[in-house]
């Protein structure tokens, strides 16, 4: 099952995360795809402020994981772009299991260190401000979890 | 007559493993930096995983070059400072690690120091620094303004919401097919570009804060258009018309932190602040305004331990030691 939604905004994008947040549950994982400007970090962004997160959310590109403990649920935001799939040694699996949610961009890069149950969401860029968005779900929770947004 | 101070330092929050020994949080006696940039460069960014391999290869050597080429021992030194964070964790632990044992092993206190103080008394290596300050902090992880009324006084007066200005010369590289790193490779560009492209202003409002992913985005959505219109994209210009407005900015919430907070003296820090033209429109905001100002020597701005050991000295100084229980922390603010 595959939902295909479409952004027209920013706040398209902001709401979509917010629908989600409200269906979390500890160990959640989110894997965001698409290019450069696409909104994977405007996405994280809607969801650690639903999260109840108050600190500003900044790119984590540089240093690849960044944690926000503070909200409902703590929160793993990642960026794996950089490791150019090499993730032996870090100890991302971990995070899966630390009972918050983990959202990691550029996900698709390090697709087989991924657990089987998570939703993928790609962005696509239709337009200056449109994004075609798609909900693939993998795993029961996941799936009921877009039933329930969409 | 006061004891002169000799400070260890250990940096490796990113790509570079590097030592130093400073005198006096002032006067470098020897810095020995391995830099891995030749190795990231196959790779089109910083691999953690990578880095923290090589830091274990290089930080026994890169010491006791360090202290071969000061031609001293590590009993001679007061203490032992080293960078906890941010930065990636793998890579910080290296350094760190080495610093409790060099200090468990000789008995030295241990100074933990935040990478960005670091950036900010590479200054001090130029000259003394002027107090009250304002430091613009601009490189791959940071965008800050801050301001100091005194030493290890840091207010941090806005930051960037989203990606900081380096990443975004990054990426902006990467759209227009530059190898990493993008940034001096985009300065140089830019010097025989013409800045014909329009791009929009990024956040030009009354805080102290940057957003540079809209005019990531911006960037984006041009070549696009471009490309589309089967207009080849002048790279030279592209870089010229993006550097432009990046400065534009910055010098804008600079000068008006300048003004609001009446400070004696400006300093930059970071990798970024190596970049020719945002130096070039500094010292003419600071000349303009009569304030004094000083940009860290190029090697000062990219990471070394110079710049840990230099704010180390003022860490001792107020006893600002710790025990070994400190972390490396990934993400720290600067306080």
């Amino acid at each position: 099952m595959i939902e295909k939604l479409t952004s027209y905004s920013e706040s398209d994008t902001i709401e979509l995360a917010q629908n989600i947040e409200s269906e979390k549950f500890p160990n959640m994982v989110i894997c965001l795809n698409g290019d450069l400007g696409c909104g994977k970090t405007v996405f994280t962004k809607g969801f650690a402020q639903a999260l109840g997160i108050e600190e500003n959310i900044t790119s984590p590109t540089f240093t690849i994981i960044k944690e926000y403990p503070d909200g409902e649920l703590p929160l793993y935001h990642m960026d794996v772009y950089r490791l150019d799939g090499k993730v032996e040694g870090l100890g991302i699996e971990e995070y899966f299991s630390k009972g918050g949610v983990t959202i990691i961009e550029w996900a698709d890069t390090i697709e087989s260190y991924l657990p089987e149950e998570r939703l993928d969401i790609k962005f696509k860029i239709t337009d200056e401000d449109v994004r075609i968005i798609k909900l693939e779900p993998h795993g029961k929770k996941y799936e009921e979890i877009c039933g329930a947004v969409v | 007559m006061m004891k002169d101070i000799y400070i260890l330092g250990i940096e490796s929050s990113c790509d570079e493993t590097s030592c130093s020994i400073v005198k006096n949080g002032c006067e470098e006696i020897a810095t020995v930096i391995s830099s891995q940039i030749d190795i990231h460069k196959n790779f089109g960014g910083v691999v953690p995983e990578i880095a923290s391999r090589q830091h274990v290869k290089n930080i026994t050597m890169v010491i006791e070059d360090c202290l071969q080429q000061a031609n001293m021992k590590i009993e001679d030194v007061d203490a032992i400072a080293v960078t906890y964070g941010p930065g990636l964790i793998g890579s910080l632990l290296i350094g760190l690690e080495a610093a409790k044992t060099l200090a468990y092993i000789y008995n030295k206190p241990l100074i933990p120091v935040h990478h960005i103080a670091g950036h900010i008394y590479a200054n001090n290596l130029v000259k003394k620094m002027e107090f009250p300050l304002l430091a613009l902090v601009v490189s791959g992880g940071h965008t800050e303004l801050v301001y100091m009324k005194e030493d290890l006084s840091f207010e941090i007066l806005g930051g960037t919401l989203d990606d900081a200005v380096g990443e975004c010369y990054d990426k902006v590289a990467r759209v227009v097919g530059i190898p990493y790193p993008g940034g001096p490779s985009i300065d140089k560009l830019a010097a025989i570009g013409k800045k014909s492209y329009k791009l929009p202003l990024p956040l030009d409002d009354n805080s102290y804060n940057f957003s540079f992913s809209g005019l990531k985005s911006a960037v984006i959505n041009l070549a696009h258009n471009e490309e589309q219109r089967g207009n080849e994209l002048n790279k030279e210009d592209l870089a010229a018309s993006f550097q432009n407005v990046v400065v534009e900015i910055i010098g804008k919430k600079v000068e008006k932190a300048m003004e609001e907070k009446g400070i004696k003296y400006f300093v930059t820090a970071g990798g970024v602040a190596a970049n020719k033209r945002l130096r070039e429109r500094l010292s003419n905001i600071c000349e303009e305004k009569n304030i004094d100002y000083c940009f860290p020597a190029i090697r000062y701005c990219t990471d070394n331990a110079a710049m840990i050991a230099a704010a180390g000295y003022y860490y001792f100084l107020k006893n600002r030691t710790s025990g070994f229980i400190i972390n490396a922390k990934s993400s720290e603010v600067l306080k």
